[in-house]
C-alpha cells in the first residue's frame, strides 16, 4: 500500500528566505489590525457588551423577519439587529442594553416573549446586565494577559530566554491577528471567543516549542554552525509533524464548521483561521526572530551550554 | 528495549479498561442507570459499581440559568432602620434624650447627647450593639460590625464598617438562599441548583424551565408582610406608603407593625365565597393571633394596612375583632399573583431585594439539536482523523487511531467519575481534542522515521523515536495545559466546561500515546519481526 505523505523526507527547504517577506507583511497586518480595532473595533456580544438577545423559531417553519423587525423596532427599546439563519425558519433578535440598571433589562424580554410567542418558540434567550457584562470584559482581558505571563514564565524555565522571548512575539502576533480576523470578519466577539483566544495561545506555542526543542537539540550537536542554517535545519526536520498535526487539527475543525451547528460554528472557524496563523508564524516569524535576538545568547549560557553537552 | 512485560500489560490494560467502564453509566438514561443499579447482586459492594455519570449543562439539557445579586443598598437601608430602632430603645430604656432626635447617616445613625454623665450610662448600652464579626473558631480575622465615634461636644455616630456591611451581605446571601429554596420546592420544580456565586451573587439553575417568569417573578419579591393600621388624622409616627391601584397615590400609614410575615404558619390561595375574588388564606402563630386579636378588638372600624414590600395592597376595614388566629387577603388579585402571594408568604422573606443581573434561558428543543449536532461533528471528525492517521502511518496509524478511541473514552470516563458537566462548548472542546491528541503520535512517529532513516535498526529507532520525542510532549503539553487551566479559573458555565475537556484530555493523552502506543508497538513488533519500518 502507497502511503500518504504531505512534505518530502529529507527537505531541505530555505524557510528563513521568508523573513524579508513576513516580517513587513506580519508588521503591516498587525499595525493595520491595531488601527482598525481603534477605529471601526469588535463587534461585542451581549456578554461584554450586556444586552439581551433571542433566538426564535417559527412554528410554521417560515420566518417574517421584516415584519419581526418592524414590531421589535416599534418596542421602542434601541436599534434592533434582527437576523435569519438556518433553514428551519430560525431568527436572532439582538437588544441593546437598556438604560436602568440591572432591572430595566427584564421588561425587553417580557415584551417580546408577549408578542411573539403565538407564533414563535423561544429557543434561547439571554440577557446580561451592565454589571456581569463589566466583570466579563475585565476577567477576559485578565485571562489572556495572564496565560502570556504565565506561558513567558515557563517557557523561560524550560527554554533559553531568547527562545522564549522568541515564542511569545509568536504567540503575541497570533492574539493581535486573530482579533484583525474578529474585526473584520464581524464575527461576534464574546466569552466563547475568548475561549478561542486561549486556545490559539496554546497551539501557537504547542507549535513554537516542537520546532524550538529541535533548535535546542541541534545547538547542542552543531555547535558552530550559523544561526540561519541551524533555524532551517530544525523547521526542516519537524515539517513533516507540523503539516500532520495542522491538518489533524483542521479536520476535526472543519468537522465542526460543517456538522457543529449555529452556535459552535463562530469558535471553529476562528480556530481554524488560528491554526493556519500559528503554523506561519512558528515558521515565519518566531524562529527568524531568533536571528535578530541572538540564537546563543549571552556568554553564560553558551558555557552552561557546553557543560551539559559534555555532561551528556 | 522494546519489551513490555506482562504485569506492565496487564496494569496498563487494566487501568484504560476501568477508566473506559466509568463513562457506561453516562451512555445510559437515568432510569437504566436505576434499572442497572437495581440489577447488581446484593453481595458486590457498591462502590464497585460505577454509578456517577456526566452532566449535561443547561446549554444542552434546556433550562434556565438566572443570576441574583443582593441589594446592597437596600439591605443597608433595612440595616439602618433596625439600627435606628434599636438606638431609640435605648435612648428610652436608659432615659436620655437626643437634642435632635436620631438622625440618618451614610451607613448609620447620629444623635447628638451633650451631658457627659448621660453618654457614660448611654454608650455601654450602644456597644452592646456592635457584635464581633469573622469566625473566631475558624481564627478568622475579625473586627467590629459597627464603629460608634464621639466627638467632645456630644455627637455620637454609629455606623456600619466595612467588615460589618460585608459580613451582612454574607449573612444575606446564605439566608437568601434558604427562602429561594423554599419558594422554588413550594412550586413543585425538580432539581433546581441554588449556590452561592462571589461574595453577593446566588446562582439559580432549573433545568427544564422554558419560561422563567413565573421563577423571577417569585424571586423579585422580598415578600416582606406587615399588618399596621392606616393612621388617622394628625397622627405623627406615619410613613407614606403606595397603595396598589390607586396610580401611585399614597396614603399614610403607621409605623407600629402589629404583625408580620414572619408570625404566619401557613397561607393558601383560594377563592373568596362571595365574590369569587382570589384571595390568600392565612394563619397566625400564637403570638402572631395573640396581638393581631388585641389590635382589631382595640382599633373596631378603623382601617387595616395590609403592607407587602411597602406597598399596601389592600385596606380592609375592621368590622368586627378577629381572634381565631386566621384571615384573608384580598385585593385585586388574579390566580397567578395569589399563588405567588401565598407561596411568598409560606416561604419568608428575603433579608433584601435581589436584582437579576444576568439571565440565560435555552429551550429544550435548541439544547436536543445542539447534542445531535455535537455528535455528528464528533463522528465526522473522528472519520477524518482515523482515515488520514491510516493512510499516513498504515500500521502505526491504526495504533494510534486506537489510542485516540481510548483517549475519547477515558475522557468521558473521568467526567463521569468527577460527575463534570458536559456543555456544548465541551463538545466542541472533544472534537477538538480528537485533531490534537494525535499530535503526540505523530511526533513519536516521525522521530523515529528520522532516527531509522540515520541509520538505526526499527528497534533501537523506535526506541529513541519514543525516548526523544516524550521531552517535546510533555512541553508541547505543558503549554496547552497552562493556557486551560487559565481558562478554567476565569470562565464561567460553558466556557468553563470546555476548559474541563481540555484539561482531562491532555492529562489522558499522557496514557494513550505514550504509554498504550508504546505497549501496542512493542507487541506487534513481536509478532510481526518487520525488517523495515512500515510507513
Amino acid at each position: 500500500m502507497r502511503l500518504v505523505r504531505l512534505w518530502p523526507e529529507n527537505s531541505h527547504f530555505d524557510f528563513m528566505r521568508f523573513r524579508r517577506f513576513s516580517f513587513p507583511l506580519s508588521a503591516l497586518v498587525s499595525v493595520a489590525t491595531a488601527i482598525m480595532l481603534l477605529t471601526i473595533g469588535l463587534n461585542f456580544g451581549i456578554d461584554f457588551k450586556g444586552g439581551t438577545l433571542m433566538e426564535i423559531q417559527a412554528k410554521s417553519g417560515q420566518a417574517n423577519v421584516a415584519q419581526i423587525r418592524q414590531t421589535a423596532e416599534s418596542f421602542g427599546f434601541g436599534d434592533v439587529e434582527v437576523q435569519e439563519f438556518g433553514t428551519a425558519g430560525e431568527v436572532s433578535l439582538r437588544f441593546p442594553i437598556q438604560a436602568g440598571g440591572e432591572s430595566a433589562q427584564t421588561a425587553v424580554v417580557q415584551k417580546a416573549r408577549d408578542t411573539f410567542s403565538n407564533e414563535y418558540d423561544f429557543r434561547r434567550v439571554e440577557t446580561v446586565g451592565p454589571r456581569v457584562s463589566g466583570e466579563l470584559v475585565q476577567s477576559g482581558t485578565i485571562g489572556i494577559v495572564l496565560s502570556v505571563i504565565a506561558v513567558l514564565f515557563y517557557l523561560w524555565f524550560r527554554f533559553e530566554r531568547e527562545l522564549a522571548v522568541a515564542s511569545i512575539i509568536g504567540t503575541l502576533h497570533d492574539i493581535v491577528l486573530t482579533i484583525g480576523f474578529f474585526v473584520i470578519t464581524r464575527h461576534e466577539f464574546n466569552m466563547t471567543s475568548i475561549a478561542a483566544i486561549l486556545t490559539i495561545v496554546g497551539y501557537s506555542l504547542n507549535e513554537t516549542v516542537v520546532v524550538f526543542d529541535r533548535t535546542r537539540e541541534l545547538m547542542r550537536r552543531y555547535k558552530t554552525m550559523p544561526a540561519e542554517e541551524l533555524l532551517n535545519l530544525s523547521i526542516n526536520t519537524t515539517m513533516s509533524r507540523t503539516i500532520m498535526t495542522a491538518t489533524t487539527t483542521a479536520l476535526s475543525l472543519l468537522a465542526l464548521v460543517l456538522f457543529g451547528g449555529q452556535a459552535i460554528q463562530g469558535f471553529a472557524q476562528v480556530m481554524l483561521y488560528g491554526v493556519v496563523i500559528c503554523t506561519y508564524s512558528a515558521i515565519c516569524i518566531s524562529s527568524p526572530m531568533l536571528i535578530y535576538i541572538g540564537l546563543r545568547g549571552s556568554e553564560s549560557v553558551k558555557v552552561s551550554e557546553g557543560r551539559a553537552a559534555a555532561a551528556e | 528495549m522494546l519489551r513490555f512485560s506482562r504485569p506492565k500489560i496487564i496494569a496498563t490494560v487494566g487501568i484504560i479498561l476501568i477508566g473506559l467502564l466509568l463513562a457506561v453509566p453516562s451512555t445510559m438514561t437515568r432510569e437504566q442507570r436505576q434499572a442497572f443499579r437495581n440489577a447488581i447482586p446484593s453481595w458486590v459492594p457498591s462502590w464497585i459499581v460505577p454509578s456517577r455519570a456526566i452532566v449535561l449543562g443547561l446549554d444542552l439539557q434546556g433550562g434556565s440559568h438566572v443570576l441574583l445579586e443582593v441589594d446592597a443598598q437596600d439591605l443597608m437601608r433595612t440595616q439602618v432602620t433596625t439600627l435606628r430602632d434599636d438606638v431609640r430603645r435605648i435612648l428610652r430604656d436608659t432615659r436620655v434624650s437626643s437634642q435632635n432626635g436620631i438622625q440618618t447617616v451614610q451607613r448609620g445613625v447620629q444623635i447628638r447627647v451633650p451631658d457627659a454623665a448621660d453618654r457614660e450610662r448611654l454608650l455601654p448600652r450602644l456597644r452592646e450593639l456592635s457584635q464581633p464579626t469573622g469566625n473566631a473558631v475558624l481564627g478568622q480575622a475579625g473586627g467590629n460590625s459597627i464603629e460608634i465615634n464621639t466627638t467632645p461636644d456630644g455627637v455620637i455616630t454609629l455606623a456600619y464598617t466595612e467588615i460589618g456591611v460585608n459580613e451582612r451581605v454574607r449573612r444575606a446571601v446564605d439566608q437568601s438562599i434558604e427562602v429561594i429554596r423554599r419558594r422554588i420546592d413550594s412550586t413543585g420544580t425538580t432539581e433546581p441548583s441554588i449556590q452561592r456565586q462571589g461574595a453577593d451573587r446566588v446562582l439559580v439553575q432549573v433545568p427544564g424551565l422554558q419560561d422563567p417568569q413565573q421563577l423571577k417573578a417569585l424571586l423579585g419579591e422580598t415578600g416582606n408582610l406587615e399588618f399596621r393600621l392606616l393612621a388617622q388624622q394628625g397622627a405623627t409616627d406615619v410613613d407614606m406608603l403606595p397603595m396598589q391601584d390607586a396610580g401611585g397615590q399614597r396614603v399614610p400609614v403607621e409605623r407600629r407593625i402589629i404583625a408580620e410575615g414572619g408570625d404566619l404558619t401557613d397561607a393558601q390561595p383560594a377563592f373568596d365565597s362571595q365574590t369569587r375574588q382570589p384571595i390568600v388564606n392565612f394563619r397566625f402563630n400564637i403570638r402572631g393571633a395573640q396581638r393581631f386579636g388585641q389590635a382589631t378588638t382595640e382599633n373596631l372600624g378603623r382601617q387595616l394596612a395590609i403592607v407587602l414590600d411597602n406597598q399596601v395592597i389592600s385596606a380592609p376595614t375592621i368590622q368586627s375583632p378577629i381572634t381565631g388566629g386566621s384571615g384573608q387577603i384580598s385585593g385585586n388579585f388574579t390566580v397567578e399573583q395569589v399563588n405567588n402571594l401565598a407561596v411568598l408568604l409560606r416561604s419568608g422573606a428575603l433579608p433584601a431585594k435581589l436584582t437579576i443581573v444576568e439571565e440565560r434561558t435555552v429551550g429544550p428543543g435548541l439544547g436536543r439539536d445542539s447534542i445531535e449536532a455535537g455528535k455528528m461533528a464528533t463522528y465526522v471528525a473522528a472519520i477524518f482523523v482515523v482515515i488520514f492517521m491510516f493512510a499516513t502511518y498504515g500500521v502505526f496509524g491504526l495504533i494510534a487511531n486506537i489510542a485516540l478511541l481510548v483517549h475519547v473514552g477515558l475522557i468521558f470516563g473521568l467526567m463521569s467519575a468527577l460527575e463534570a458537566t458536559l456543555t456544548l462548548p465541551g463538545i466542541a472542546g472533544i472534537v477538538l481534542t480528537i485533531g490534537t491528541a494525535v499530535d503526540s503520535n505523530v511526533l513519536i512517529y516521525e522521530r523515529i522515521r528520522e532516527e531509522v532513516h540515520a541509520g538505526r535498526s526499527i528497534v533501537s529507532g523506535i526506541q529513541a523515536g519514543f525516548d526523544r520525542a516524550f521531552a517535546t510532549i510533555v512541553d508541547s503539553n505543558s503549554t496547552m495545559a497552562i493556557a486551560a487551566v487559565i481558562l478554567f479559573f476565569l470562565g464561567s458555565g460553558p466556557v468553563r466546561g470546555f476548559a474541563v475537556v481540555f484539561i482531562l484530555g491532555i492529562l489522558t493523552t499522557v496514557i494513550t500515546a505514550v504509554t498504550l502506543t508504546r505497549m501496542m508497538i512493542a507487541l506487534w513488533y513481536q509478532w510481526m519481526r518487520p525488517k523495515v519500518l512500515p510507513f
